[in-house]
């Protein structure tokens, strides 16, 4: 039979949700396949953390050594490397993560094995391995098709597949396999964690948020944005780039890498709706976005759309905003 | 240090709207500018500021059609010693896999003490050219970057992980970095480095350069081929406001209005 491998993301003795997302699309390949689906955990003291895993997976293979006491790329490559080696699996699936982004091309090129990043779906047609992804900040859709081989391997963007927590539990054996490092970890150490720094605000408690992006375009405009968060009672939060340029504090940064809101309002501005700032902000109770591009991905995820030079029409939204609340009260 | 920064042209499409080519198998480009890739532009930054501190020689190279070589240009400019375009009729279709082969075919004759790429690129956005390259060459990587702080041997890396936490990595020298942005502030280049840079040599290789074959790189020597681009379809669609600017934004404030939030 033939076997597809989940790599098990885990950090600070938590299985991450990445890991359930992949597993639920790993069971449906397996069960159209006819494969075995199995799941793999590696690191120091994660024998607790391998149950959870075999409800998902008919196999669970363990392997515990102290020198995975963080994540570690180059100790997971070399067990990875002997694992697909012996198994022989028709796919290896892992995330699209900070660790998935740090082990897959490497243990792909050692291996020659087809890779595809980022994959938001993937599926055998007959012999064939297709894949989707994106292109250009999420604006474009790709299918593609992987050069024939024995394995394949993707990593898989966190978020999109929605967890099913199998009605029958796969009840998967977890076998405990030695440790097969011989050797120290030479080229790479993990030293330590860097915790954010605490800033003074929590854009996470807001109830509304005005939300300021790369098409704000020099840093002179945000203080545009801040007259209308403020005549909102909102707090001002950002996208990635701008915090880059080192024009707002990463305090206020949403998305991935960010902060995680979900405020009563979240109103977007000159953001096109990356995926990674998406992730952040999609579950707020009312979005509404601002963009020149009328294809901009965030009109995807927003309840009201305008399409309109933001320079435009911020100011006018801010003054109609005043006089709204000079007829309230 | 000598550090090797691979940077790609890629167009601008944050602001763009984009459409699909006849093809089906592309966006049309024509009307799009091109630049540096934003991740590679903080990877150049990095990379001369490591050299104006410690002495050494930046190289940049890149692959592509002649028109790339404004991207090489603005590394010159930036504080790049070197530069290199890599290009050839034969490279057209390849993908990450068959790119970090051209590029290793030539960087592993060169004298580095670091490689730099950018993170991702903006318009695949694979995060594979990186450690390929690394592993090709048989020395280690580190992806994500933050921060980095060089001792004789070894270098100390912030990598950003989810949430705003990073982790901190020992790793031995020579080492490939791929770079995130906002590890610095890339500077500003005035018209006079620009000018300087435009007298600067660009050395161009191709295929037979490289020492590979045919078969190695373009589609033959990739393992993901592209079959179709489309517009993705949406989760929902948003309802446009539509009208003069005055009677969007009156629309805005009765929404708001009507849910309590002014």
């Amino acid at each position: 039979m033939e076997k597809i491998f989940v790599l098990a993301e885990h950090r600070q003795g938590q299985i991450r949700d990445v890991t359930y997302e992949i597993l639920t699309k790993g069971r449906e390949l397996a069960e159209k396949t006819n494969s075995e689906l199995v799941a793999i955990i590696l690191g120091k003291d994660v024998k607790e953390l391998a149950k959870p895993l075999s409800e998902y997976a008919k196999t669970v293979l363990l392997i515990q050594d102290a020198k995975m006491a963080g994540f570690n790329s180059e100790a997971y490559e070399k067990i990875l490397s002997k694992l697909i080696t012996e198994h022989k699996p028709s796919l290896v699936m892992m995330g699209h993560t900070s660790y998935g982004m740090e082990l897959a091309p490497r243990l792909a090129a050692a291996l020659n094995i087809p890779l595809a990043t980022d994959c938001v779906d993937l599926d055998f047609k007959g012999d064939a391995f297709t894949v989707t992804r994106q292109l250009y900040g999420g604006k474009v859709n790709v299918k593609a098709t992987a050069r024939k081989a024995e394995t394949y391997m993707v990593t898989v963007r966190q978020a999109t597949i929605t967890v099913q927590k199998p009605a029958q539990p796969a009840n998967g054996e977890i076998i405990e396999i030695p440790s097969p490092l011989t050797e120290e970890i030479a080229e790479k150490r993990f030293i330590q964690y860097i915790l954010p720094a605490i800033g003074g605000v929590d854009i996470t408690s807001a109830e509304k948020v005005v939300s300021v992006g790369r098409g704000i375009k020099d840093q002179g405009s945000i203080p545009m944005v801040e007259e209308l968060a403020k005549t909102l009672q909102a707090i001002l939060a950002c996208s990635r780039p701008i915090v880059d340029k080192g024009w707002l504090p990463s305090e206020r940064q949403v998305g991935s890498s960010g902060k995680t809101v979900k405020p009563k309002l979240y109103l977007a501005i000159g953001i096109s709706g990356a995926f990674q700032h998406v992730l952040g902000m999609k579950n707020s109770d009312l979005i509404i976005a601002i963009n020149k591009d009328p294809n901009a991905p965030i009109f995807g995820f927003a309840d009201y759309g305008v399409v309109q030079d933001l320079f435009k029409i911020v100011p006018v939204i801010k003054d109609k905003i005043i006089e709204a609340k000079k007829q309230t009260s | 240090m000598d550090i090797i920064v691979c940077v790609k042209h890629v167009p601008e499409t944050a602001d763009a709207e984009l459409k699909i080519d006849p093809s089906g198998k592309s966006i049309e480009i024509a009307d799009l500018v091109f630049d540096i890739n934003e991740w590679d532009d903080y990877a150049l930054e990095e990379a001369v500021r490591i050299k104006e501190k410690q002495g050494g020689k930046v190289t940049a190279i890149t692959i592509g059609p002649q028109d790339s070589e404004s991207t090489l240009r603005k590394c010159l400019a930036r504080g790049a010693d070197a530069a290199i375009r890599l290009t050839d009729p034969k490279f057209e279709g390849s993908d990450a896999y068959a790119i970090a082969k051209i590029l290793h075919s030539i960087i592993k004759n060169l004298n580095y003490d670091l490689i730099f790429t950018g993170m991702q690129a903006a318009d695949d956005g694979n995060a594979v050219v990186g450690p390929v390259l690394a592993e090709m060459l048989g020395i280690p990587h580190v992806t994500l970057v933050k921060k980095i702080e060089l001792s004789t041997g070894t270098a100390k890396v912030n990598r950003e992980l989810e949430g705003g936490l990073e982790e901190q990595i020992e790793v031995k020298l020579p080492s490939l970095f791929s770079i995130q942005t906002g590890i610095n502030e890339p500077r500003y280049v005035s018209i006079m480095g620009i000018r300087k840079a435009s007298q600067k040599e660009i050395k161009v290789m191709n295929l037979a350069d490289t020492g590979l074959t045919e078969n190695d790189v373009g589609l033959a020597g990739s393992w993901i081929n592209t079959e179709s681009v489309y517009m993705p379809p949406l989760e929902k669609q948003a309802v446009f406001l539509k009208g003069t600017d005055d009677e969007i934004a009156i629309k805005i404030a009765e929404i708001l209005k009507s849910r309590g939030l002014i």
